[in-house]
């Protein structure tokens, strides 16, 4: 589903590089999880996959289903499937949680050209997806993640990624700022999603998150390259020795 | 290129040719001679067969003008009007006068039509329910040419009609009311507008009557070098509620066009006036030719105890924006509110705000701008809050929100605050912001395209004041909102 071929990348504005050449190929049904020390370049790779424009790609490619990734807006990117879950979520204010996903879900179902969804139908959709990821509704009236608390914010994440359906969900640290209820919470939510028609990558700092979604593939992240890949025994043996030895192996 | 970049480029080829009521209806017009004097006064007076008080009360106004100054306080810059090269009168040939329906000339007729604006009461009647009925004073050039459901307002007792009209049939209501709240001498422009106004709506609703459905007068000018200056008077009478919808359009003209209106709002005890207002002038080319000077002066007197007055105003319009739809609140425990959202792209300058004058006890007053400044626009907020020495417990809140789209924009904010009465409380929130590129980016990674994205995050931005529209108005609100805007975006 996704392919990762040698991946160079520097900040736009001060051209600093940041990743040096990463390899990674991910199909469909998999959950990859990418560990790594901050600054390592997990945001960055997330950042670059969603298409955010201030990152530079300057060597390698991204296909995603075959297509050339780089090449597509960030719009083209969302309706073609792929997700970000915000490590901070964006505040809209005055734009109810309930109209955000409504406008979304039209705009990305126009992007393929299909109809718009009847009100009961989103309606229907929405109840269902927030019920499982307890979002009420009062909290789905207030405007997105304005004034929502840590958990608040994962959880509509969560939430939009149940109901956009995509291909490849790229969770960004969903688990920060989460408490162990929280967390158990979201990660239910995207333990739902999995299947095999979707593919996943989990970024995370901490093992504890991974011991509630459990990867196929773990990675390490160190220096803006790939040091170390395994199963999720990785994980554990990270979590116990920390990332010394591999930012060793980096540099 | 950050997704802000990329909108300050669309901007910069911003087109707002793409006004969409910029057609002119070819239709024979009569217009008086060239020209500001006493000859002009004269001859539109006579034209409308006004009383000789009527005739008087407008060349004193006229000899009061002469003496005055154009005012320059504004954060606005234009080339000097020249007043000897306006026509102060047109009016389709056609028209003697308000008509029925069946009088009219199905040429106008078109034009409203394709304005959207209804003035088929059969239809109407027929189709929709009674709460969505709305009845129309529809003003063409200087003249008001039909009114809607005229008869069924007589019935609750609701005199709506043009000025003209009440003029005639009503010579004592406006007589003891025409220039109470804004009196002649008041400033340039509404002095300008005392002694040459053409045509306007008149209501008038009794004592402790809720007036059955929406009033609204439709302003469009067709003709060329011709100024408006319509006159609005509303009085609601211990008790009476009316709510009120003034919208406006002109076709696309390379020259500027003016247009200096004066309303006036009284309300009595416990009597509660809403005055909404959708402005779309045609707001010039993209090179900044053309356009309406709108000089608009509003204000309502709060006379009553208890009773409240409402502006919500929608500006998308006109190449200049002048006005500050204002409460006297005279009365104790009277409200005054104030609901704005001005956007300007383009080359538009819009300078507007709103007074409140607190005299009565316990008086009390809300004001919510929003401004939304793209293009090279500059918009400007200019707001008074006064107590005066009898206003104990006035209380005021006041919240002034700018959003900027690109970098070659200004937003202002002029608040001026006085109190004379210890007593008085007033709140001012002010805040500006710029559409950052990480919402954009966000509301991109759900799907949405640059333009749906910044309708939605604008749409949230002006939503306070939105909800204040009745309900029919709302979308079409939000919609002449995306159209101002398109072109500012991707």
């Amino acid at each position: 589903m996704l392919e990762i071929k040698n991946l160079h990348a520097r900040i736009a504005e001060d051209e600093t590089e940041i990743l040096r050449g990463i390899d990674l190929t991910i199909n469909a049904g998999e959950v990859h999880a990418i560990m790594g020390p901050n600054g390592s370049g997990k945001s960055t790779l997330s950042y670059i996959l969603a298409g955010k424009d201030d990152y530079e790609v300057t060597e390698g490619e991204i296909l995603f289903n075959g297509e050339n990734l780089l090449e597509m807006e960030p719009d083209e990117r969302a309706a073609a499937g792929l997700f970000l879950a915000f490590q901070y979520p964006i505040e809209i204010p005055g734009v109810a949680t309930m109209e955000f996903l409504k406008t979304a879900m039209n705009a990305q179902r126009k992007a393929r050209g299909e109809d718009t969804l009847s009100i009961p139908d989103f309606m229907k959709r929405v109840k269902e997806a927030a019920g499982h990821l307890n979002v009420s509704m009062d909290m789905l009236k207030r405007p997105l993640n304005v004034g929502f608390s840590g958990g608040e914010k994962k959880r509509a994440e969560i939430l939009q990624m149940s109901l956009l359906e995509p291909k490849l969900c790229v969770l960004d640290e969903t688990d920060s700022g989460l408490d162990i209820d929280a967390l158990k919470i979201v990660s239910e939510g995207v333990n739902k999603l999995r299947g095999p028609d979707r593919a996943m990558v989990v970024i995370t700092h901490y093992q504890r998150l991974l011991d509630h979604i459990v990867p196929d593939v773990v990675h390490v992240l160190s220096k803006g390259r790939i040091v170390k890949t395994g199963d999720k025994d990785l994980a554990l043996e990270l979590e116990k020795n920390g990332y010394a030895d591999y930012i060793d192996t980096a540099a | 290129m950050p997704a802000v970049q990329e909108t300050i480029d669309k901007v910069k080829a911003i087109d707002v040719d793409q006004y969409k009521y910029g057609f002119v209806t070819d239709i024979e017009s009569d217009r008086g001679a060239k020209g500001l004097s006493e000859e002009t006064v004269r001859f539109l007076s006579a034209k409308k067969n006004e009383p000789e008080w009527m005739t008087e009360w407008r060349l004193d106004a006229l000899r009061r003008f002469q003496q005055m100054e154009e005012p320059t306080w504004a954060r606005v810059s234009y080339p000097k009007i020249d007043l000897d090269d306006l026509y102060y009168w047109a009016s389709p040939k056609s028209v003697e006068g308000p008509k029925s329906l069946d009088e009219v000339d199905p040429e106008l007729l078109a034009t409203y039509e394709k304005l959207g604006i209804p003035l088929q009461e059969q239809e109407i009647l027929a189709g929709v329910e009674p709460k969505n009925r709305v009845a129309v004073d529809a003003v063409f050039d200087s003249v008001s040419v039909v009114t809607t459901f005229k008869e069924e307002l007589k019935k609750a007792g609701v005199i709506f009609c043009s000025i003209s009209e009440a003029l005639r049939e009503y010579p004592d209501l406006v007589k003891k009311y025409l220039g109470s709240v804004v009196p002649v001498t008041d400033n340039y422009y509404a002095t300008l507008n005392s002694a040459v106004f053409s045509d306007g709506s008149f209501v008038y609703i009794p004592e402790g009557v809720r007036c059955p459905m929406e009033l609204s007068t439709y302003f469009r000018i067709n003709e060329q070098n011709t100024g408006q200056f319509e006159r609005t008077l509303i009085i609601a009478e211990k008790g009476a509620y009316v709510s009120y919808l003034e919208g406006c359009t002109a076709p696309q003209r390379d020259e500027n066009q003016l247009h200096a209106a004066v309303v006036e709002l009284v309300a009595l005890d416990d009597a509660e006036i809403k005055y909404s207002t959708v402005q779309n002038w045609f707001p010039g080319d993209k090179d900044g030719k053309g356009g309406i000077y709108n000089f608009v002066t509003k204000r309502g007197d709060c006379r009553g105890k208890n009773s409240k007055i409402s502006w919500t105003q929608v500006e998308t319009g006109s190449a200049i924006t002048w006005k500050y739809p204002s409460c006297i609140l005279r009365g104790e425990n009277s409200r005054g509110e104030f609901y704005s959202i001005a956007v300007s792209n383009g080359y538009q300058q819009v300078d507007s705000g709103t007074k409140m004058i607190h005299l009565g006890k316990n008086s009390s007053s809300r004001i919510i701008s929003k401004g939304i400044s793209a293009g090279k626009s500059q918009n400007t907020y200019r707001g008074l809050v006064s107590a005066h020495r009898k206003a104990s417990h006035a209380r005021n809140f006041t919240q002034c929100d700018s959003l900027l789209i690109g970098q070659d924009c200004g937003a202002h904010t002029v608040p001026y605050i006085e109190s004379k009465n210890a007593s008085a409380q007033f709140e001012h929130e002010a805040t500006t912001s710029k559409i950052s590129d990480d919402q954009m980016f966000y509301c991109l990674q759900r799907g949405l395209s640059e333009e749906e994205a910044v309708a939605l995050i604008v749409n949230g931005f002006v939503k306070d004041v939105i909800q204040q529209l009745p309900m029919e108005f709302a979308v079409e609100a939000q919609k002449l909102i995306s159209i101002s805007l398109e072109g500012s975006v991707g």
